[in-house]
């Protein structure tokens, strides 16, 4: 009853608040969190793949099966699949809003990121738990 | 809110005609806005690499056959010089993230953020040199040496 009698300000801004929940905090927070992962998870990666003894010349199809034959390489590849695929789509996120001039052209954009998040996400997860070793050729 | 690299460069033209760049007064056309430029280009190039590499890697439930042929791709010349610029694109990035991490969190992190910047570099070039040499070693002597 007594909002009725309620009135703007003078010169309030028309659009809503621009802070309505944490989310921004939460993904500021989550890119140092799972950056700091990252590093020694990809950067390992690196290193192992890249450089370490013949680094991409000794890789083939054997070669994964023994790596993913441990738990811990298939819960390294999984973790790293997913921090690296949250982060690097929340900092095209970011991107998209910084340089999208149009809402529709931000819209579009960002459902194009969201659905090769997820195509990506969901292929990846899958590789890992359902390889198979002795897959015919 | 959104700092567009375009207008750098005139702006640095004016910026620097006071002596305020210096004391650390500007932001627009300092190596502060370049490490920024430079953390967003190799996070979005990552980013469509590694698009592409969980697709190549998916080629393990296909077939040994379809994985070993696409893998092979990577260890010719071409391929193999764009890994170098792919790790060194990650470790520029991982680097300049943790500086950014410590400009936020260490207290005396704003103030040291350019000393800071240049060990970042440092770093990277120490780590890039045995590690451009590990990574075409081979390449290059199957190019030029005949063999292996």
């Amino acid at each position: 009853m007594s909002e009725s009698l309620t009135l703007d300000k003078p010169r309030s801004p028309r659009r809503p608040a621009a802070r309505r929940n944490n989310f921004e905090l939460y993904s500021w927070a989550f890119m140092r969190i799972s950056g700091l992962a990252l590093v020694i998870l990809v950067l390992g990666h690196l290193f192992i793949m890249n450089i370490l003894d013949d680094g991409v010349h000794r890789i083939n199809f054997a070669f994964v099966a023994g790596r993913w034959a441990s738990p811990f390489w298939q819960f390294w590849d999984l973790a790293m699949l997913w921090l690296a695929q949250l982060h690097g789509g929340n900092g095209l996120r970011t991107i998209i809003d910084d340089y999208a001039r149009k809402d529709t052209t931000r819209f579009w954009l960002k459902m194009l990121l969201y659905v090769a998040m997820a195509v990506i996400l969901v292929l990846g997860t899958l590789v890992i738990f359902t390889f198979d070793p002795n897959i015919t050729a | 809110m959104s700092t567009t690299a375009s207008t750098a460069a005139e702006a640095g033209a004016s910026d620097r005609a006071g002596a305020s760049r210096r004391s650390g007064t500007f932001y627009r056309g300092d190596p502060g806005m370049w490490s920024w430029v430079a953390h967003r280009v190799t996070g979005v190039l990552t980013f469509f690499f590694l698009f592409v590499h969980v697709l190549d890697t998916a080629l393990v439930r296909v077939s040994p056959n379809a994985y070993d042929e696409v893998i092979e791709t990577y260890k010719t010349p071409f391929v193999n010089l764009l890994e170098v610029g792919l790790v060194g694109a990650v470790l520029y990035h991982a680097l300049n993230g943790i500086r950014v991490i410590l400009v936020d969190f260490w207290e005396k992190g704003p103030k040291y953020q350019r000393p800071m910047l240049w060990t970042t570099l440092g770093i990277w070039v120490l780590v890039m040199i045995p590690g451009t040499y590990f990574m075409l070693a081979r390449t290059v002597s199957e190019m030029f040496g005949g063999g292996h």
